[in-house]
């Protein structure tokens, strides 16, 4: 089984501060990690090729220094890396991106499962995964919280709001993942070393085999018009009393703000 | 001149920080509050390989540089300083006897059983009456045919009570003092004459295993001796106690560092007089002193780490590493406490533990005024 891994190198949000004035996220000084639920992918690719010495190739787009996120999917366990590094890349939305890696995985060829991750912390999109689905025409299974290979198909829990669906589905096919789906691991020193030996491939637009004419930003058919953080909620409220009271307290409130609904 | 680590070190850097931050730091104050020995972190990093990180790949190890593991030992001691010298204890002193004195059958018998984590090591030289006067040593090694039959006792062992290795200091001839030193290797399990003694009920890390071991007849045999020679013992202590005192340095440096993390986090949160702390021009300069000696400690550790790296003579650069780190954790300590006030005072707040734990900084893997007598000598050559 090949398995290809797509990963995006983002800032650590926990330690993000956004510039009230220009509503931008301020990145000097940022560490950038593995985007969480893309690392839970990987994890789960790992753990399948444990099982069934599937081969991981992991793919990810963006500048220089996402190099050291493909070196620690290495270090995790990936078998080989590559990072689509190219100006003509900059700038992309999610089609553009979608393009980009969905043509990148085409001339990678020979695949039986994508993962990705859920989504990215930074954009909070969760479009590429569906996207890339959609450009390759291969099955989609979403928000996977367990995944069960079998010969030539999965086996995949599907979290919903109040439940989970189980979807079967043929191979190839591509599963977003969501961090539940497996505990988080840590390099270990031996994975570290061996990700050190190994290449990270960069490959540019042409090296890629993407279409020109449907990546960077200028072919993005969405742009950012304005971002902005929206203001703080105020205090909340709080109640003392007997329990009853309370309860009576919170259904005056409710009625005087029309919520109560069919009371 | 490069202060910069290498990918591959800045790589091992943020795999430990995230695992300390996770999985170690959460548990520091319930192994110092219950004297709980860390044994889940320990599985936990011999499961990354950290504790076989001084240990040649060929024998299951990591092989890592000493900056590198400078830097583990920094960000563990961070986190939890009783997990930082119980790993400290197996992967710097118990280990460093065998990968660098052991004969060839002696490093294929312990070192991947050490490095896999599946035998926790310790280190045992000090006695009541010998600790950096190593010479003074009274723990007896009479041959008799193909074993040694040890008497005596150590005191003061780090992992004494929880290791299932042990290499130990003992003479073949009190005559020869210093030339009569041997070190051996012991598997402590089902060793007859092997007991326990006491427990340390100590000031801080309170969650690592400090314990006396008393020998009585205890047989070992010949194949154990490190080395195969007798009269190696006095070379291989000093040897150990070079090399574990970077570590020991930078134990102080973390401590310092997660003392000053809290109060770096309290001063922007603690309002006095109408405005939060870090308004205060007094308290910024503390903190500016703070980070700066914290920093200072930090480059002598990991310069010493790079001298040794470079196969170069290191007992200087160590000896002032250990000496500035351990009077760095300190005075940090004391100075980020005194910034909590009353509060820091409480065991509310990890201040007092990180004070408590600082103080074995000065004093184990030779004192400071044994450093003192170490740079003296250096300084001014042997002879003075």
């Amino acid at each position: 089984m090949n398995i290809i891994v797509c990963i995006k190198q983002v800032p650590d949000t926990n330690e993000v501060k956004i510039d009230p004035k220009t509503g931008t996220l301020k990145r000097e000084g940022v560490p950038t990690i593995m985007n969480p639920d893309d690392k839970h992918a990987l994890i789960e690719a790992v753990k399948i090729k444990k099982k069934t010495k599937a081969q991981i190739t992991v793919l990810s787009m963006g500048p220089p220094q996402a190099e050291e996120a493909l070196r620690e999917a290495l270090a995790l366990g990936a078998d080989q890396a590559i990072l689509l590094c190219d100006r003509a890349f900059a700038g992309s939305d999610t089609w553009a991106t979608a393009n980009a890696i969905g043509g990148a995985i085409k001339t990678i060829g020979n695949y039986d499962l994508l993962l990705f991750g859920r989504q990215a912390i930074d954009g909070d999109t969760a479009q590429v995964g569906p996207q890339v689905a959609e450009l390759l025409n291969i099955p989609q299974i979403t928000y996977a919280q367990k995944i069960e290979t079998e010969k030539n198909k999965v086996k995949v829990e599907r979290q919903m709001e109040d439940g989970y669906e189980i979807i079967e589905s043929n191979i190839p096919c591509l599963i977003t993942c969501i961090s539940e789906i497996n505990e988080t691991e840590y390099p270990t020193l031996k994975g570290i070393r061996q990700a050190y030996k190994k290449e990270v491939k960069v490959w540019s637009a042409d090296q890629a085999k993407v279409d020109k004419s449907k990546i960077g930003l200028l072919n993005s058919p969405t742009s950012v018009k304005k971002s902005f953080t929206p203001p703080a909620k105020g205090q909340g409220q709080t109640l003392k009393g007997s329990i009853k009271d309370i309860a009576k307290e919170i259904i005056d409130l409710l009625k005087e703000r029309e919520l109560t609904g069919g009371f | 001149m490069n202060f910069d680590f290498t990918p591959k070190q800045l790589a091992i850097k943020k795999m430990i920080t995230e695992f300390v931050d996770s999985e170690v730091k959460p548990y520091a104050d319930e192994a110092d509050k219950e004297e709980k020995f860390p044994e889940k972190q320990i599985k936990k990093l011999a499961k990354l390989g950290i504790m076989g990180m001084s240990i040649p790949e060929k024998y299951g190890g990591a092989e890592l540089d000493n900056v590198s593991q400078t830097i583990i030992m920094e960000e563990v001691s961070r986190g939890c300083s009783a997990t930082a010298v119980s790993m400290g204890a197996h992967a710097s002193l118990a280990c460093h006897p065998l990968v660098n004195f052991g004969t060839e059958d002696q490093k294929k018998r312990f070192l991947p059983k050490l490095a896999s984590g599946e035998y926790l090591g310790a280190f045992a030289l000090t006695e009541p009456n010998a600790g950096s006067d190593a010479v003074n040593v009274q723990t007896t090694a009479v041959k008799d045919k193909d074993e040694y039959i040890i008497n005596g006792n150590k005191i003061f062992i780090t992992n004494g009570g929880t290791a299932d290795l042990i290499n130990i200091v003992a003479t073949t001839d009190k005559g020869k003092r210093h030339h009569g030193l041997a070190v051996f290797t012991l598997e402590t399990k089902d060793l007859k004459g092997f007991e326990l003694g006491k427990k340390e009920d100590k000031l801080g890390l309170r969650g690592s295993n400090t314990q006396e071991l008393v020998f009585k007849d205890m047989r070992v045999p010949k194949e154990n001796m490190v080395g195969g020679i007798e009269g190696e013992g006095f070379k291989i202590s000093m040897s150990v106690f070079n090399s574990g005192r970077i570590g020991i340095g930078v134990q102080g440096v973390g401590i310092a560092q997660a003392a000053f993390d809290e109060a770096l986090k309290y001063i922007q949160e603690r309002e006095q007089f109408g405005r939060k702390l870090h308004k205060f021009q007094a308290l910024q300069f503390m903190l500016s002193d703070m980070a700066t000696r914290i920093d200072a400690a930090r480059l002598l550790c990991y310069r010493a780490a790079h001298v040794k790296d470079q196969g170069k003579r290191y007992v200087k650069e160590a000896a002032m590493a250990k000496l500035y780190g351990a009077e760095t954790a300190m005075e940090i300590t004391r100075k980020a406490l005194q910034i909590h006030g009353g509060y820091g005072y409480t065991k509310d707040y990890p201040l007092e533990r990180f004070y408590r734990d600082a103080k074995i900084t000065e004093i184990y893997e030779g004192t400071s005024e044994i450093q003192r007598l170490v740079i003296a000598a250096e300084l001014l050559g042997r002879g003075f």
